[in-house]
């Protein structure tokens, strides 16, 4: 198979990474390079097995819907990128 | 004692149990030789002052019942440590401070540990030499120029270099038995659902686990006895009953039946490295061990498997960079301009390479053909494991196909990087546990690691087959101290 610029053009979109002309080029020489590897895979005949989903069988577990951390806002806006004492500022996320 | 960095993990926790060593004295003398190491670079975030006030802290009323009493330790930089910034090697976290504690390293605190440091990894663990780290390669304190392996090489380095009695490193594909078998330290990657994955930076999450990395097998079992607990705060830790791996350790391993996979015997592997694996097999006949010949028939398969299963979940944890809530923000003229120039500037090149590769197998159209075919040949993978673990207890392999090599010497060949992970990354996809440990030089003086694979949950068994193989081994790493000014 190989990888050309519009699909890495394409990739890039889909993956809100923004590429110029030159990593383009280098991306797909890196990408093709990688996709040979990985098309080993197509000897093997997988038609009748069933795919991994979840590496330990266990059923997971339910909780109760209970609040445990209380009184953390301050923890939360830490983070926050903008100083603020009350909200979340972010920027306008809905055009 | 002038030699307190030289001292085990085990015989620093007794000297200080039997008041020969303060906590004071024993952060005191790590925080010195990690201030002369600078050029190994293994630390990203340096907690000296806090760590010798806690010391000191320690010493005023000192709990000496606890398992890690005032013992020093840094940690990699992919566990979130509350109040103390959490890079992960990236840009993009950059002044990330968390307002939380990973429950792994809540666990070594709470029996009595402190926090030394921050150390250096590759970018959001991807990569097997640490230089894909926004904070810049890390020496191997083995020879100079060299890489310590990745993702975990600051772990490594500090280890080896005895900055830290001893650390925790990740491993999603071999990032802390590569290093570890790189630095000539000892590394264990645990069952998958073993150690919680609760505050670690995710970057494969049906891949990753938490483990210790240390100068011996002792050590290391002390540590996973702290490391591993039940955590319903991680859905996918599971709850089975743990040995006290330190406590039930011992060198009787007479009629185990060892596993030696055939597949393993890859095209040009060094001789070496096969020499290396034939004295592995006498060590364990000599402590009264059977070695069978087994199959596990989808070895080759299990690294392209790898490159499609771990890129795919580390596009789809990454997406949440974005620029918006926290981490670096880049300046752009709209919202998909800034979402696509944050994500642009703010990853490294392989992290970039491989969310591109993991958005592109997932994408429509390829989804079939590359996500879920990888996840078929996983269960082939994982079938493999299943029927040899009929027939033997545990499973012995080289840890890599070659020594460390030279900083630069791969970076420009993504695939001949990944190669290095080839006997360790089956282990992951199959959800098992593996340890390195040291086993030997190689010509040039480097070290050679041997890996160990177990049954799910046998951690034990690996940790007394790996104990009565060191003692056979008596391995001296050659460390000529290049570094300290």
């Amino acid at each position: 198979m190989s990888i050309d610029l519009k699909t890495i053009k394409h990739i890039s979109k889909l993956s809100r990474i923004s590429v110029d002309e030159k990593r383009a080029e280098k991306l797909a020489g890196d990408l093709n390079s990688i996709f040979d590897f990985i098309e080993k895979l197509n000897e093997l005949k997988t038609d009748n097995v069933e795919p991994l989903t979840s590496i330990a069988e266990t059923t997971l577990k339910l909780r109760s819907d209970k609040v445990k951390s209380k009184n953390i806002r301050e923890q939360i806006i830490k983070n926050s990128p903008q100083d603020n004492q009350d909200y979340f500022v972010v920027p306008k996320v809905i055009e | 004692m002038s030699d307190i960095t030289k001292q085990s993990l085990t015989e620093l926790a007794d000297n200080i149990k039997d008041k020969k060593l303060s906590s004071t004295d024993v952060t005191k003398a790590f925080i010195d030789r990690s201030e002369k190491s600078k050029e190994l670079n293994a630390y990203i975030t340096e907690d000296f002052t806090s760590a010798l006030d806690k010391a000191k802290k320690f010493d005023q009323k000192p709990n000496l019942d606890l398992k890690l009493p005032g013992i020093p330790m840094a940690v990699k930089d992919l566990f979130c440590t509350k109040d103390v910034k959490t890079t992960a090697g990236s840009k993009i976290l950059n002044n990330f401070i968390p307002t939380y504690e990973s429950t792994v390293t809540e666990n070594i605190w709470k029996e009595g540990a402190i926090l030394l440091g921050k150390l250096n990894c590759d970018e959001f663990a991807m990569g097997s030499s640490n230089e894909t780290s926004f904070f810049g390669n890390v020496q191997n304190p083995i020879d100079k120029d060299l890489v310590p392996g990745g993702s975990s090489g600051g772990s490594a380095s500090a280890v080896a270099g005895q900055l830290t009695p001893i650390t925790i490193g990740t491993d999603t594909g071999g990032s802390i038995r590569q290093p570890a078998s790189f630095t000539g330290t000892v590394g264990l990657k645990p069952t998958y659902g073993s150690c919680s994955r609760y505050g670690i930076v995710a970057f494969a999450s049906s891949l990753d686990q938490a483990g210790p990395m240390a100068q011996n097998v002792k050590d290391c079992a002390l540590l996973q006895e702290v490391i591993s607990t039940y955590d319903p705060k991680d859905s996918t830790s599971i709850d089975f009953k743990r040995n006290q791996y330190s406590k039930e350790l011992t060198n009787n391993i007479k009629g185990k039946k060892i596993g030696i996979p055939k597949e393993y015997r890859v095209d040009e592997m060094p001789k070496e490295i096969e020499d290396l694996w034939q004295k592995g097999i006498e060590y364990v006949k000599d402590c009264g061990a059977e070695t069978i010949d087994i199959s596990l028939p989808h070895t080759s398969y299990a690294l392209p498997t790898y490159y499609i299963v771990a890129p795919a979940e580390a596009s789809s944890n990454l997406a949440r960079y974005d620029g918006v809530k926290y981490g670096f923000r880049a300046k752009g003229e709209n919202l998909i301009d800034m979402y696509e120039k944050t994500r642009s500037e703010g990853f490294g090149a392989e992290v970039q390479r491989r969310i591109m590769i993991g958005t592109y197998v997932l994408s429509s159209g390829y989804y079939d053909a590359y996500y879920l075919k990888a996840q078929k040949v996983r269960k082939l993978i994982k079938n493999d494991f299943d029927e040899a673990y009929k027939k033997v207890d545990a499973i012995l392999t080289p840890s890599t196909p070659s020594s460390a090599f030279k900083i630069g010497e791969k970076t420009n060949d993504p695939v001949s990087m990944y190669l290095n992970d080839i006997f360790t990354v089956p282990v992951n996809l199959a959800g098992l546990p593996g340890i390195s440990i040291p086993a030997g030089h190689d010509s040039k003086g480097y070290p050679l690691g041997l890996q160990i694979i177990g049954k799910a949950f046998d951690e034990q068994n690996i940790l007394n087959i790996a104990f009565a193989m060191e003692e056979k081994i008596n391995f001296k790493n050659k460390i000529t101290e290049w570094w300290i000014k």
